[in-house]
């Protein structure tokens, strides 16, 4: 029962993700890549991982979703004969996709690759979260600080020179 | 020790932001120069084993898990090097703001100081992000049309190596609960039998690296990263960020964790030689001065993947003293380029000529240059290109050692091309009232060719003291 859920939210994930790569409005793609994080979450929550899931949920559902938003916002839409022009190229570019999608499922299901992850899990569930951020991890929390700091100098620095321009 | 290559950097950008005022501002450049100079001071006193109580005794807990070898020290050495001789380029180019840059040159150095140190493959994964997060903002700085187009094709592709990256990380996290480099490697060599997700998580590992290292196939962001970036960032690009970045990361990673897994080595290997044909042979058709240099990286990265691929001690050393090298005359040659547009306006190879006259100095270093990275003796590019065609041979990739060799003709077919095309020949009208590059490109290019001269006729003594230390 419990991989049947799973299956169908897999399901829909793919279908999500695919919607976010195709469809034409930005905005509406944003808000399918929203429910695409919010599945993936829901997911990661009944495979036994809250923690994921609630930071998926939050930084990809939430944060990334209202900053997708406000950049939208923000930008100047294309005229009807620019997106006419792009919407005749956009079918030829993406039509892979999908069919590389099914390809690769279709050779998954079919050879049924075992991918054997129970030899470590024992020693993983004895470590909490706490301890494997804080003490075992903590020179990645240091550089990832770093990543974000980057982040933030970069919008702030391009933002800062463009409306000076 | 270790700690302060994160911590000095770190500390020039919370002391320029901390007492931010119009001051302070103007001192940017000098705490630029400050940093990358005590990061060359300090890589020294690695590599000569000087002062080393001084330093070894500062030390925090968060970076007790970082390590420095010789190999190390000569990439930090490397990268305060030409961070040093981009700040100097930069300082000296028109209409180009310092501040940013020299934080984001403080970001981009603690990225590759972490690069370099670590010994845990996600903590590496952390600090290359740092390098590439930094790597965008920098090429996108220009706010031209084709510069956001090159640091979004450099996003993209990035982003795609991340995945890879980080899905490989966790695979190899989930099989054998570790993450450090020796820990992984000695379990690696201990398997009977290998298993559909490790073949899985090499595969997603090889191809991520590569595409952060530039290799062929995954080289389509390198020529418009490259030439499309404002001149003292593609200096650095070129000189350092790719090879500090990914190229480290690969021979680190054959090093340490693949050294058994002769499969791996024999994909870069591929790889390797793959880029050194196809980049040499791209380079020939461009009429782009910075384009040509780009392929050219490409071509050069295949050389240093390639000896890393052989395992021995004298293909690791061949490779890191191109990548060396590398990074001193391609530097110099992005310089030569930069100083050759700003004087010109042009920087299609066919709209100049005769330049050889008017900038004696660029003329004559970019041919000092040029020689190096083609393998004439007695220039340093010589003597580790052949330390790395003796360690093919040595090692049985045979057929690998003659196509390097060859490839070498075709790295002096396309420069004599670009010197013939720039240099060479009566200057044309246009020309007549050309000038010499200001003081700043000059500087950094005399440094950089002196270095180039130096390192090779010197190069016994640094192989006999390479060979004290144990290296080879």
């Amino acid at each position: 029962m419990n991989n049947t859920v799973l299956y169908i939210l897999l399901g829909l994930l793919v279908f999500s993700s695919l919607f976010t790569a195709l469809i034409k409005n930005t905005l509406k793609a944003v808000i399918a890549l929203a429910i695409a994080s919010a599945l993936l979450s829901i997911i990661m929550f009944l495979m036994g991982a809250p923690l994921a899931a609630v930071f998926e949920l939050s930084v990809c559902a939430g944060l990334v979703t209202a900053i997708f938003a406000s950049t939208i916002s923000l930008t100047d839409q294309p005229n009807p004969e620019q997106q006419a022009e792009k919407n005749k190229k956009r079918l030829s570019r993406y039509i892979y996709l999908p069919i590389i999608i099914i390809v690769v499922t279709g050779i998954i299901l079919i050879t049924k690759p075992g991918l054997d992850f129970t030899s470590f899990t024992s020693t993983v569930a004895e470590n909490t979260v706490q301890n494997t951020i804080w003490h075992t991890r903590g020179l990645d929390i240091a550089g990832q600080i770093i990543v974000i700091l980057a982040g933030v100098f970069g919008i702030v620095i391009l933002f800062k020179e463009r409306s000076k321009n | 020790m270790p700690t302060l290559f994160v911590l000095i950097p770190f500390i020039g950008i919370v002391l320029l932001n901390l007492f931010y005022t119009q001051g302070v501002k103007k001192l940017a450049f000098g705490t630029g120069i400050l940093v990358t100079l005590l990061q060359m001071f300090m890589a020294c006193t690695v590599i000569f084993q000087i002062a080393g109580n001084v330093f070894s005794s500062i030390e925090m807990d968060y970076f007790i898990s970082f390590s420095i070898d010789m190999y190390a020290a000569i990439v930090l050495f490397t990268i305060g090097l030409i961070s040093f001789i981009s700040l100097i380029i930069r300082r000296h180019s028109d209409n180009d703001e310092i501040f940013n840059f020299s934080q984001l040159i403080f970001i981009i150095m603690i990225g590759m100081n972490g690069t370099v140190m670590v010994n845990d493959i996600f903590s590496l994964y952390v600090f290359l992000e740092i390098t590439s997060v930094a790597s965008f903002i920098l090429i996108a700085k220009k706010k031209v049309l084709m510069a956001l187009n090159g640091s979004f094709k450099y996003l993209l592709m990035s982003s795609i190596a991340t995945v890879m990256i980080l899905t490989s990380v966790a695979i190899f996290f989930m099989t054998f609960g570790t993450l450090n480099y020796n820990e992984l490697g000695a379990q690696l060599s201990g398997l009977t039998t290998v298993s559909t997700q490790i073949i899985l998580a090499v595969i997603f590992l090889v191809t991520g690296l590569s595409i952060k290292a530039g290799l062929v196939p995954f080289h389509m962001w390198v020529p418009d990263a490259y030439s499309n970036s404002s001149d003292s960032v593609s200096v650095l690009l070129a000189g350092i960020v790719t090879k500090g970045g990914g190229v480290y990361a690969i021979i680190r990673l054959l090093m340490v964790v693949f050294p058994q897994i002769a499969i791996i080595q024999d994909i870069f290997a591929l790889l390797g030689i793959i880029s050194i044909v196809v980049g040499a042979l791209m380079a020939i058709g461009q009429n782009e001065f910075k384009k040509m240099l780009a392929y050219s990286s490409i071509s050069q990265i295949g050389y240093i993947i390639v000896g890393a691929c052989c395992g021995t001690p004298l293909g690791f050393l061949g490779a890191f003293l191109h990548f060396f090298n590398h990074a001193t005359f391609k530097s110099l040659l992005f310089v030569n380029s930069a100083a050759v547009e700003a004087q010109t306006g042009h920087k299609e190879l066919d709209k100049l000529q005769g330049l050889g006259g008017k900038m004696k100095i660029t003329a004559g270093t970019s041919a000092i240059a040029f020689l190096s990275t083609a393998g004439i003796p007695p220039l340093s590019g010589f003597w580790s290109k052949v330390i790395i065609i003796v360690a093919l041979w040595q090692c049985g990739y045979v057929p690998y050692s003659v196509i390097a060799l060859l490839a070498s003709i075709l790295t002096l077919s396309y420069f004599l091309i670009l010197q013939r095309k720039v240099f060479f020949g009566k200057p044309t009208e246009e020309f007549e009232n050309t000038k010499e590059a200001n003081k700043g490109f000059i500087t950094a290019s005399m440094i950089l060719a002196i270095i180039i001269v130096l390192v090779g006729i010197a190069f016994p003594f640094v192989l006999n003291f390479l060979k004290i230390k144990g290296l080879f």
